[in-house]
């Protein structure tokens, strides 16, 4: 058994001659929560979308406990019904009720009966302070309630490890609490995550780690009080400068 | 026909020429064009058998098994262009190469040749060795020829959904198939339903084409009706109204359908 859920294992990843992730490493032990930040182009999201192969490393290894995500041969989808991810936009399904968002994936990907689906959606829905809006439709719910969706629909799949990418950056400032609780709750509930965000609340709050990354490179990486408080890399004390 | 731009495959819009004659929208006053030209064309249909029931009359009794024809080659042809056009429009998504380039050639191709000259090709020249019956030939080549254009629609179609809607579902453990049957393909429809209905009534002119073939098709009769009388202009006057009366009443449930997807919730 692996001591640590995720790992990431001097993983580069190149489009064309853009090197977005330069030989990055990290570790998530089980029900760690780890933060990813850094600016805006740093490789964040991409190093992120190699932990479920929506992008696949050019060098390196992810291993998601003992199943070695980076294997071409290995089975992906396997590994993806275990790893939920949250994107900016949310993406949810729009011919879709919040209801079926949540209830698809189970029914489709794991062949569980609808009953059992539904009545998980449901206890999800409620979960994210939501179960009045499961025949809503995504354009019917705000920005806030859409990402509470998704994090629902994310967990519909029972993951171990949970991934969000900038969760509350397309929000608007009176929903990210809404969202965040939510993601705080996921938190103390002991569920594996890794999360690129820059909001520092939650990061003292639930973060067990923080890592910043800049230039595709993992810069430094401790606990929320050293990276915030007393940053050892220059780059990382511009930077937090930049956003504080 | 659809006509897709490389460049704008991106974007929701799907542009298209030569449909019928799409109903104006914020144009609703009774002197619209397609006012004028529907009730134009319904109420001479109506008027001139009454006034003038010598040739007029005969001819509206003559042709309606052609018109029968004409919505039998057109929604055959129509079913089976969509079924082609979205295995094409599936193979010109596809990551598969060898796919990728058959459905590719195949629209390039079929787009390049008139319809007439396929039609042609199909009845006479594969009929040398098929020998097929006229109407086979008919609605083989029109379901060929507009599959491609079809194609080019379901293609554009599922190209208009945002990236993160793939990802979205492959991320939550689905296949690609999976994606593109349950989340994809299902979105494309409210986008591509119009330009459907548009191929449709560009199809069912289109169809008086397989009258050379001998397919006794709306045109056919009153080619038949006009050939026996020498009632040339009154049988081919009559033939015009009914088919723009036809093509304007489809276009306007096109029109309407359109303006309920826009306005439509959700
Ligand atoms: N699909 C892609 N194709 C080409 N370049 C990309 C792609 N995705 C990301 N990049 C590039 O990789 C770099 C890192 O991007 P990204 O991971 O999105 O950064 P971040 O999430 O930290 O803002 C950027 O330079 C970006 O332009
Ligand atoms: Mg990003």
């Amino acid at each position: 058994m692996a001591d640590s859920r995720i790992r990431i294992e001097n993983v580069t990843k190149r489009f064309g001659t853009v090197q977005a992730v330069r030989n990055a490493s990290l570790t998530v032990a089980p029900g760690e929560v780890v933060l990813v930040i850094g600016p805006s182009g740093s490789g964040k999201s991409t190093l992120l979308r190699c932990v479920n192969r929506l992008e696949t490393a050019t060098e390196g290894d992810i291993w998601i406990d003992n199943d070695r995500v980076t294997d071409p041969r290995g089975n992906i989808r396997m590994i993806r019904e275990e790893v939920g991810m949250v994107f900016q936009n949310f993406n949810l399904f729009p011919h879709l009720t919040a209801l079926d968002n949540i209830a698809l994936a189970p029914r489709k990907v794991k062949g569980e009966p609808k009953q059992t689906t539904y009545e998980r959606a449901r206890t999800l829905l409620a979960r994210v302070g939501l179960a009045d809006k499961e025949d809503a439709y995504p354009s019917q719910l705000s920005g806030g309630q859409q990402q509470r969706v998704a994090i629902a629909r994310a967990l519909a799949m029972e993951p171990k490890v949970m991934l969000f990418d900038e969760p509350t950056s397309a929000l608007d400032p009176e929903m990210i609490k809404e969202v965040l609780d939510v993601m705080l709750q996921l938190a103390q509930d002991g569920m594996t995550m890794l999360v690129v965000s820059h909001e520092m609340g939650f990061a003292r709050a639930a973060a067990d780690k923080v890592v910043f990354m800049d230039n595709g490179e993992v810069i430094e990486s401790g606990t929320p009080e050293q990276v915030f408080d007393s940053p050892k890399e220059e780059r990382t004390r511009k930077f937090l400068d930049h956003i504080l | 026909m659809a006509s897709v731009n490389e460049s704008e495959s991106r974007s929701t819009q799907i542009t298209v020429s030569d449909g019928a004659l799409i109903p104006d929208r914020g144009e609703g006053s009774i002197f619209s064009a397609w006012n004028i030209a529907f009730f134009g064309a319904l109420g001479l249909v109506i008027l001139l058998p009454v006034i003038s029931p010598e040739p007029y009359l005969e001819v509206i009794r003559f042709v309606p098994d052609g018109i029968l024809k004409t919505f039998q080659v057109t929604v055959i042809s129509i079913i089976f262009a969509l079924v082609i056009g979205l295995v094409t429009g599936l193979g010109r998504i596809s990551r598969n190469v060898f796919v990728n380039r058959l459905a590719t050639v195949y629209v390039e191709v079929i787009r390049g040749i008139p319809l007439l000259v396929q039609l042609f090709y199909i009845y006479f020249a594969l009929g040398r060795f098929l020998s097929l019956d006229r109407l086979v030939a008919a609605i083989t080549a029109m379901s060929i020829c507009y599959g491609a254009y079809m194609g080019e629609i379901f293609r554009a179609g599922i190209q208009s959904i945002p990236k993160g809607q793939m990802e979205a579902a492959l991320a939550l453990g689905m296949s690609r198939r999976q994606a593109l049957r349950l989340v994809i393909l299902p979105q494309t429809m409210r986008t591509i339903l119009p330009p459907i209905g548009n191929e449709f009534i560009a199809l069912l002119k289109d169809s008086s084409l397989v009258s050379i073939v001998a397919v006794s098709d709306l045109l056919r009769r009153g080619r038949e009706y006009a050939s026996t009388t020498f009632f040339y202009f009154e049988s081919y006057t009559m033939v015009a109204l009914i088919y723009l009366v036809i093509t304007l009443f489809f276009s306007k449930i096109v029109g309407i359908m359109e303006e309920r997807l826009e306005t439509g919730g959700r």
